[in-house]
């Protein structure tokens, strides 16, 4: 494998005297793609948000390329601008157009001009299948498309690394294909992707390795095919046995 | 017990025919019901709007009071003056307004800024308005309008019609900065975090995300702000600003007659009843986009 690009050491939080991670430690590496999976209040998102700096870890440190990003003199606005996040309830701007989503953060952040950013965010679409959709607001587009058009958004900032918080929880059934083939098409370009997923099935294939979250500690980790093939742990077992009994892997 | 009773023979007979009439005939009902409604509702207006009437003329001090509050010829001759001092009002009132929308915005921009770098500056607008919105307006007008000119500094204006006009831009932004700063607080969360993981500074996600859509939720409370100054314009006439009112009070000076009062609540009037049907008008089609969107 490459190098790292994220490392995290030993990271804590809790809220309100409740542990919400514990001494997690993860290595991701440049081109490596990590499914976080484990029940809902696992941890999971806490801890892509704190990836983000949207929230601040009690102890622990987190590098990206080497260098802490925790230290009070690292700027967070310049560490998402190399991370790109994209949520379970998608969060896009109702009050602004596809377009205008997709270059908000180009033009007001990374200083692109307009126009640029225009060209940019029209070829990412077409190459998503919203080209139709350039000009429509949010609340007229399916939960699908709403989500496509959130790691459009992302990928506009041009990130390093993506963070996929959940993103197919909040979506009819159907649509759930859509979103996860976009992420498959971002692994193929070797994007580099820590996914907290539900769907047990596509972390199995588009995982390179699966970590397994049980009340803020990393129980389990391994590389994916054999996670799911020969679960070690007799808690791992007891989750994967609960997912297939309700048909879900 | 008669809830429990048996029905009573004609009742449900009633009420069947009259839930259930086909075509015409359920319209027919419908209508005589808006009829009977519009006319029961005229009938009690006119009925208690009478009562009223013959209440106040037929006290012995009415025909003294007619002459002095409503008699047509002081009216046309306080109208001029009075008028004229309207103008001041409304000219008052709109300067004051723009400055008010926008100092209040950035008050409640400031107020809504997170983390302790930002504390000095949040605890000061809180000072500010907590002050501000403490002190009864006319009471911070005498102050502001007669102690600041007292002082004499240089480069200060010393004019009363300034001071009345910076003390109402003062007090409305307090308020109107809460108005503010309460739609910030209505929009969801989620939409300040996705603004950050973008990588746009608080003020940029403040700017660009959650003040566009904080505006449209409180446009009904900020017209409301409208009407209400609309009226306090006329607070500064303590300074001695000729405005409307201090017009019709220089004209009850001199004549010792009323109606200029009258001529200046007109106009008040004439302004604040538009503004106030419009701001229910565009509240109600607010409420129901937003139901439209909500289903």
């Amino acid at each position: 494998m490459g190098s790292p690009k994220v490392e995290i050491k030993d990271v804590a939080k809790s809220y309100e005297g409740k542990a919400v991670l514990q001494d997690v430690g993860l290595s991701v590496d440049v081109h490596e793609v990590v499914c976080l999976i484990g029940s809902s209040g696992s941890g999971k998102s806490t801890l892509l948000k704190c990836l983000n700096l949207l929230v601040p870890i009690d102890s622990g440190d987190i590098l990206l390329d080497g260098k802490s990003i925790i230290t009070g003199s690292v700027n967070p606005n310049e560490v998402r601008q190399k991370m790109g996040i994209v949520f379970q309830s998608f969060n896009l701007f109702p009050h602004m157009s596809v377009l205008q989503n997709v270059i908000l953060s180009p033009t007001k952040v990374h200083g692109v001009s307009t126009g640029e950013a225009t060209d940019l965010a029209t070829q990412l679409l077409e190459q998503f299948g919203l080209l139709d959709k350039i000009h429509e607001y949010p609340d007229r587009l399916s939960g699908g498309q709403q989500q496509r058009v959130a790691v459009v958004r992302s990928l506009a900032t041009k990130p390093e690394l993506m963070l996929f918080d959940e993103v197919t929880s909040a979506l009819d059934p159907e649509l759930v294909a859509e979103v996860l083939g976009v992420i498959r098409g971002l692994k193929d370009d070797g994007m580099t992707m820590i996914i907290a997923t539900h769907e047990m099935g596509f972390a199995r294939d588009v995982g390179d390795r699966v970590c397994f979250l049980d009340q803020g500690v990393i129980l389990e980790h391994g590389p994916a095919k054999q996670f799911f093939a020969d679960p070690q742990e007799a808690r791992t077992r007891q989750f994967l046995q609960r997912i297939i009994e309700a048909g879900r892997l | 017990m008669s809830s429990v009773g048996p029905p009573s023979p004609e009742g449900p007979e009633i009420g069947r025919a009259r839930l259930l009439p086909t075509g015409l005939g359920l319209r027919a009902i419908l209508r005589e019901e808006g009829a009977r409604s519009a006319l029961i509702a005229a009938s009690s207006t006119v009925l208690l709007i009478g009562l009223v009437l013959w209440w106040v003329l037929s006290s012995e001090a009415w025909p003294a009071v007619q002459k002095q509050f409503f008699s047509p010829v002081h009216f046309r001759a306080a109208w001029p003056d009075v008028l004229g001092g309207f103008w001041l009002d409304i000219k008052m009132f709109l300067v004051a307004e723009v400055l008010i929308l926008v100092i209040a915005l950035l008050l409640a921009m400031i107020r809504s800024l997170r983390g302790p770098a930002f504390f000095p500056l949040r605890a000061l607008v809180i000072i500010f308005i907590d002050l501000v919105r403490g002190i009864p307006i006319i009471l911070l007008i005498l102050l502001l309008g007669f102690g600041i000119p007292a002082l004499q500094l240089t480069g200060v204006p010393n004019s009363a019609l300034f001071w009345g006009v910076a003390t109402l831009v003062i007090s409305y932004s307090a308020y109107t900065a809460e108005v503010y700063r309460a739609g910030i607080e209505s929009v969801h969360e989620s939409q300040r975090m996705a603004a950050r993981s973008l990588g746009l500074t608080q003020f940029q996600a403040l700017r660009y995300v959650l003040v566009p859509q904080a505006i449209r939720n409180v446009v009904p409370a900020l017209l409301n702000g409208f009407i209400s100054l609309q009226k306090d314009v006329a607070l500064v006439f303590v300074l001695g600003v000729r405005e409307g009112v201090r017009e019709a009070q220089i004209y009850t000076a001199s004549t010792f007659n009323y109606t200029g009062y009258l001529a200046a609540t007109v106009l008040f009037l004439s302004v604040s009843v538009p503004l106030a049907r419009f701001t229910d008008w565009y509240t109600e089609r607010d409420r129901r986009r937003k139901q439209a969107v909500g289903s």
